[in-house]
Order: C-alpha cells, then structure tokens, then sequence
C-alpha cells in the first residue's frame, strides 16, 4: 500500500484532487497520450496545462462544474451523477453513466 | 576518499556505492536494454540525468510540477483490506470502503477491483456476484473504476484445469503435445477472458484491465489478444488496458502467432504494437527486476525500454511498478526512496503515458 501512495506522490496528476480522472478518462476512451490527453481537458476547462494539477484552482471547478470534490460537500454531485457532468463536459462516453441514463423514463 | 551514495539493490538491500559504481550500472543497465532489445540506449545527458535522480540527497523524489502522469493500478485496493500474501495492510474495510479511500484520501487517478486470486478463472462461477458489487461501487466511484485481474493461463493446466499439463509434458520431450495442450489451454482462457468481461459490460463496466498477459507464456499472450479483439468488436466503447508480464514473451509454445506474428521473444516495444493491433486502449509495460543488480541498473534498463516503447505505439503506455517490476525491488515493503526514484525517472526520461 506504502508503494502505491509513494508513486501517487511522486508522479500521479491527483485524481478528483485536481483534474487525474479527467485525464484518465481520454487516455481510455480516446486512446490519448498524455500530453495530447492534458491538452485536450485543460481546453475543455479553459485553463492553463500547469492548473490542470493546481489544487487551487481545479477545486472550484470541480465544484462549479458538479465534477465531484476530493472533500465530501453535502448536496453536491458525486458518484455516478459527477460521472454524468465530466461526460458530457468531456465529450465522452462513460459505460456506468450511460447505463445509468437509461435507467430513467 | 570519494563520496559514497546510498541506493539499493534489486532485493531492497540499502548499499553505498561511489558516482562512478553508479554511473557505470546505469552505462550497464540500458547497455543490456539495447542489446537484448535492438534498441537505441539512453543517450549521455539522459544517463547523467538518472544519476541525479539516483544520487538526489533527499529521502523521496518527485516530478516537476506539469509532469504528473495518470497512475492506474492492479488491484491496489485490495491491498487495504487482505494480508500479506497480496502486499495488503489488514485494514477491515469492505471493497466498497476500500475503493472510494484509494479514490478519496489517496487522491488516486483510477480506482479498481478484482478477484482475491487476481486471475479471471476463479471469477467464472461467482460472476453475479462480481457484477453485483461492480455496479454497486460504480454508482459511487468518480475516477474510472477498472475491474482486473490476470489471464493466468496456468489455472488450466491439470490438475487445477482441464487440460495436460505442459510443464510436465514439455521435460518429456513430448514438445508438440506440450504445444496442443497450450493452444487448448488458450481457447479455454479467450472464453473465460469474453465471458467474464461481457458480463461486467453489462453492468457498466468502466474499464477492464488484463493485467500480466503472458505470465504463462506465448500461449497465454495470445488468448488476450484475441479477447481484447474479440471485445472490442463487440463492445467498441469498452476501454481496455492489457499489460505483459516481462520484458519479453517468453516461449513456452514457441510458434504461436497473431496477425502473422510470432509472440515468443517479443519485446516491449513489440508487444505494444500487437497490444495496439488488437483494439487495446492503454498498454502496461513490464520488465523485471534483476535482484543481485542494483536499482540504477534495473532502472537504466527499464527506463531504455521503456522509451523505445512509449515511441513504438499511437496508444497510451503505463509502466508498470509494483514489487520487482521496472526497477523497483522485489520485496514485499519496497523502500520508498527506490520507488520515487523510479517513478520519477521512467516519467521524465522514459516518457511514460502513466504508471
């Protein structure tokens, strides 16, 4: 477990800290490597590539998009219903949330 | 007297070597890279580069704020909740509580969950039950929420499976029954592999991670491959990540081919072009680690073939670093200075898409 928070550290974007899932999602859906995979989330955002990994600046985003935040605000999007809003603001298909979306009349 | 550093070696041993013993390892290591591989060595400034890394007088090393790349993982999750066997810490956690700790208070870019085997064959007769729990955390998660596991063509072998045993039948001599009982064993393992994985894509299945293809083999390789193509024509939106097992293919069958090429022997930067081939969305790379080497050496290799790979492909490459893998060593508790070294090596020098 110490080895995998050690290169979380180390080299890891910061999943819903900042914007890692965002990445990740292009890097699965799209094929994307990472540099073309940054830049295309840091355009859908508006933001400079550096802030993609700025916690300051990507937890109002978060927030203000419904992406889900690292801390547990009440009332707020996460789980599935943020999966929802970084699919459609990426562009992509997530399998879960289009499962979800047909679960509804 | 010169200056001694302290570094590892490939079994975690804590060593002090001088700036030439270490300079001369990493010379050593991506020498032995390029010669086994047919690949181009690091170049000068790049081999400096990784003595500093190596030689860094702080206790961890990170990358340069903007070099961060997605780590994914195999299985890190369970690490919360089983025992020493799977490198866990025996924390009571359910998988759920598992999962949404590694996505929450670690910050981690991808969660996932698997099978306390981590092979697909043991997931056959319970899979309800994994689907069941898949969904349920899927509802929950954020980051992508991968389901893995191993193809582990050797759950086939007799007595654990149907077929032959070819460890058994290769020391014979009895070498093309040996290869029959692998290519049996392979179309069992792509069932299981589309199997499995269908029934996830049913329940919305995030991302699926073949992890360790080719730990039995050529054979082994083959049958993810064809599963990876066999699902992605029939579920194109499915993203898959399919790792290998070493830094080369190795030839327990010998002959067996895919698209017209031979597995056995392969190299990375090969076995990234097949894992592309045939529909993969991410490739995880793995080289072992040499345990009487040290982690310079170790490093020095995986970081040359790490870079002729993430150059060989269009998709992403993830190295793989967990214990004995890609310079890290093989121990159960691997000493975190080692591991930061090499995280941040393989990312700035050998352009890694990912961990």
């Amino acid at each position: 477990m110490g080895m995998s928070i050690a290169h979380i550290l180390a080299s890891c974007m910061g999943g819903i800290r900042t914007s890692g899932d965002l990445v990740a999602w292009m890097q699965m859906t799209r094929k994307m490597k990472i540099k073309e995979a940054k830049a295309y989330v840091a355009e859908k955002l508006e933001i400079d590539l550096l802030d993609l990994t700025n916690e300051e600046v990507m937890r109002e985003i978060r927030e203000d998009l419904g992406f889900g935040n690292v801390t547990s605000i009440a009332g707020s999007p996460k789980g599935i219903r943020a999966k929802k809003n970084i699919s459609d603001k990426l562009g992509i298909k997530i399998r879960s949330v289009e499962l979800f979306k047909s679960q509804f009349n | 007297m010169s200056e001694k550093f302290l570094t590892r070696m490939g079994d975690g041993e804590r060593v002090r070597m001088d700036a030439d013993e270490i300079r001369n390892d990493i010379r050593e290591g991506t020498a032995d890279a390029a010669k086994r591989g047919g690949i181009p060595e690091l170049t000068k400034k790049e081999q400096e580069r990784m003595f500093e890394i190596i030689t860094d007088p702080s206790r961890i090393v990170s990358v340069k704020p903007g070099e961060e790349v997605i780590v994914t993982d195999d299985g890190h999750t369970m690490s919360f909740y089983s025992g020493q066997d799977g490198g866990g810490v025996g924390t009571p956690l359910s998988r759920m509580q598992a999962v949404l700790t590694y996505e929450r208070a670690c910050g981690a870019d991808t969660t996932s969950m698997g099978h306390s085997d981590y092979s697909y064959k043991p997931v056959k007769p319970i899979i309800n039950f994994e689907a069941n729990d898949y969904y349920n955390i899927s509802m929950s998660t954020t980051a992508p929420f991968f389901y893995g596991a191993q193809p582990n063509m050797g759950l086939y072998f007799q007595p654990d499976g149907p077929c032959p045993n070819a460890a058994e039948l290769l020391p014979l001599g009895k070498i093309d029954e040996a290869r029959k009982t692998q290519e049996d064993a392979a179309e069992h393992l792509t069932k299981d592999l589309v199997f499995v994985a269908r029934k996830l894509a049913d329940v919305g299945l995030e991302g699926l991670n073949f992890d360790t293809s080719g730990s039995a083999g050529d054979a082994d390789f083959l049958a993810a491959l064809r599963a990876v193509e066999q699902l992605k024509a029939a579920i194109p939106d499915l993203p898959i990540l399919m790792g290998g097992a070493g830094e080369f293919i190795i030839g327990m069958h010998g002959e067996v081919t895919y698209k017209g090429k031979r597995l056995a022997g392969m190299y990375t930067h090969d076995q990234a072009r097949i894992v592309e081939e045939a529909g993969a969305d991410i490739f995880g790379m793995a080289v072992n680690t040499v345990t009487n080497k040290s982690v310079q050496w170790n490093l020095s290799r995986a970081t040359t073939f790490l870079k002729a790979t993430t150059r060989s492909c269009s998709i992403p490459v993830h190295a793989n670093v967990g214990m004995g893998v890609c310079g890290i060593p093989m121990m159960e508790q691997p000493p975190i200075d080692s591991v930061t070294r090499v995280s941040k090596t393989l990312v700035e020098i050998g352009s890694a898409d990912g961990l």
